[in-house]
């Protein structure tokens, strides 16, 4: 589904991405894995159409994603840190953002409901804890059905129950067989959830495994484990 | 398209700095055309105003106002969105809430004290600075990242179309006062277009006769059809360019 053949991205002297060829196919859950500016959200980032890479190109569905602005319809995007304008409420960024896509017929309210962002439509963005912006975040990644769903680092501020409520949630996309792409730290919280792994460093790929492989190859069962292992040869 | 205008437009108009300005705009004007028995000398007095404070204001708030939107537009962007439309649709909704806020503080009053050719000319004027204004904040809002640079980028802006630009044409002046310059001043004030604007209206005015020989060759180029058209254009595409540049730049800009 989403193709990335030899992205390179320089920011002034820093190399974020070098030469990166990824694959993804539908279906799958991968964790984007790396040490603190390795290039993840880079990648993700590029994939979005927000960064341009200087060379290299990205397809979606077989086409590419340069100058084109449609495929983001299929895409739910959670940012790593959600930011929004101060002065709308969160019933006011919802419904704008409705307004905006409002081809798309099947709107998933699920996450709306489960984290209970009801009873805070009424709340101004810029009085919103860390926690409740990233539950806004991930009910809007999720509110449009979309076939792709790109999460950068979801489970950080979420406090443990509405961290589980999300993690189901992913689950029960993964099976209507969406392609999900998750950044994270906290790798315990991804165990159950991914089929392949993504190791960046220093802006270069260093590895795409099925977790699996990864297990075998490491001889670790925990994912943590396993990445450590990886962590400390390198 | 239509959506985004839509959201930025009421976002602007709900603004406090927006409805201050509107009410100075009408506190001025008013208290303007009260003051002098002769409402052109009050059209004199108020044009002044209009040429200081409509490009500060259109210049400073839009620049700020393109920094504070950078969450809005980040968030746009993630979306199916053309970036164009979105930087398009910025710049309609800040220029057409300014222009907005213009014709109700000074718009009204002027048609109100001044209904003919000079008040209509006057508005127009007044209304192109400002879109015009807006154009040249978001080119210098899309150049660098830091808001303290971009802000200084467009006071400096501002402070060489309203002073330092008439400082340059004086000094020429005198350097070359040996040659006959009337028909370079011309060429000159296309470069600004405050100047341009101010003697578009001066022109209307009876006070032109004032002007000397310089004023005659003016009234003579833009008194006529000619001229009329091709100030228009110049101050068009004092729009267009910079609008032009702009987007070209946020089309591959990273955020």
């Amino acid at each position: 589904m989403i193709i990335a053949s030899n992205v390179s991205k320089q920011f002034g002297k820093l190399k974020a991405l070098d030469n990166v060829s990824v694959t993804c196919r539908k279906g799958e859950c991968i964790a984007l894995i790396g040490p603190n500016g390795s290039g993840k959200t880079t990648l993700i980032k590029s994939i979005l159409g927000m960064v341009v890479p200087d060379s290299g190109f990205i397809t979606f569905n077989e086409k590419n994603i340069l100058h084109d602005w449609k495929y983001r319809e299929q895409i739910g995007y959670m940012p790593q840190i959600g930011r929004y304008p101060d002065n709308m409420t969160i019933g006011h960024v919802l419904e704008m953002m409705k307004d905006i896509r409002s081809k798309t017929l099947s709107i998933d309210e699920d996450l709306i409901k489960a984290f209970k962002l009801n009873d805070l439509m009424h709340k101004r963005m810029r009085t919103l804890s860390g926690g409740t912006t990233q539950k806004v975040s991930a009910a809007l990644a999720f509110l449009f059905n979309p076939s792709v769903l790109i999460l950068d680092e979801p489970t950080a501020g979420l406090d443990p129950v509405a961290s589980e409520i999300f993690k189901d949630k992913i689950t029960s996309e993964k099976q209507k067989g969406k392609l999900v792409l998750i950044t994270s730290h906290v790798l315990s919280d991804l165990d159950d959830l991914i089929t392949q792994v993504i190791y960046m460093q220093d802006g270069q790929l260093r590895f795409h495994k099925t977790i699996e492989e990864l297990r075998n190859d490491t001889g670790e069962e925990k994912l943590a484990k396993a990445i450590a292992n990886v962590m400390i040869k390198n | 398209m239509k959506k985004i205008i839509k959201y930025v437009m009421t976002d602007i108009l709900r603004n406090r700095i927006v409805l201050a300005y509107t009410v100075f705009l009408l506190i001025t004007s008013f208290s303007v055309f009260s003051l002098e028995d002769n409402n052109s000398k009050g059209l004199l007095s108020f044009l002044n105003v209009i040429l200081i404070v409509v490009p500060l204001v259109s210049i400073i708030f839009s620049t700020i106002y393109v920094y504070n939107s950078t969450e809005f537009i980040e968030l746009l962007v993630s979306q199916p969105l053309k970036r164009k439309s979105i930087w398009l649709s910025l710049f309609t909704g800040l220029s057409s809430s300014l222009a907005l806020a213009f014709f109700i503080g000074a718009g009204i009053p002027i048609l109100l004290y001044q209904t003919n050719a000079i008040g209509f000319m006057m508005i127009g004027i007044g209304i192109l600075l400002s879109i015009v204004f807006v154009a040249i904040a978001m080119l210098a809002a899309v150049q660098t990242r830091d808001k303290a640079k971009g802000i200084g980028i467009a006071i400096l802006l501002w402070l060489y179309f309203s002073l330092l630009f008439d400082g340059l044409v004086l000094f020429l002046l005198f350097q070359f006062a040996d040659y006959p310059l009337e028909k370079p001043m011309i060429a000159m004030s296309a470069l600004n277009p405050i100047d341009l604007g101010r003697i578009l209206i001066l022109l209307q005015l009876d006070v032109s006769a004032m002007m000397g020989y310089t004023g005659a060759i003016f009234k003579d180029f833009f008194g006529t059809y000619i001229g009329g058209i091709f100030s228009f254009t110049v101050l068009l595409l004092w729009i267009g360019v910079p609008i032009f540049f702009s987007t070209r730049k946020f089309n591959r800009k990273d955020l």
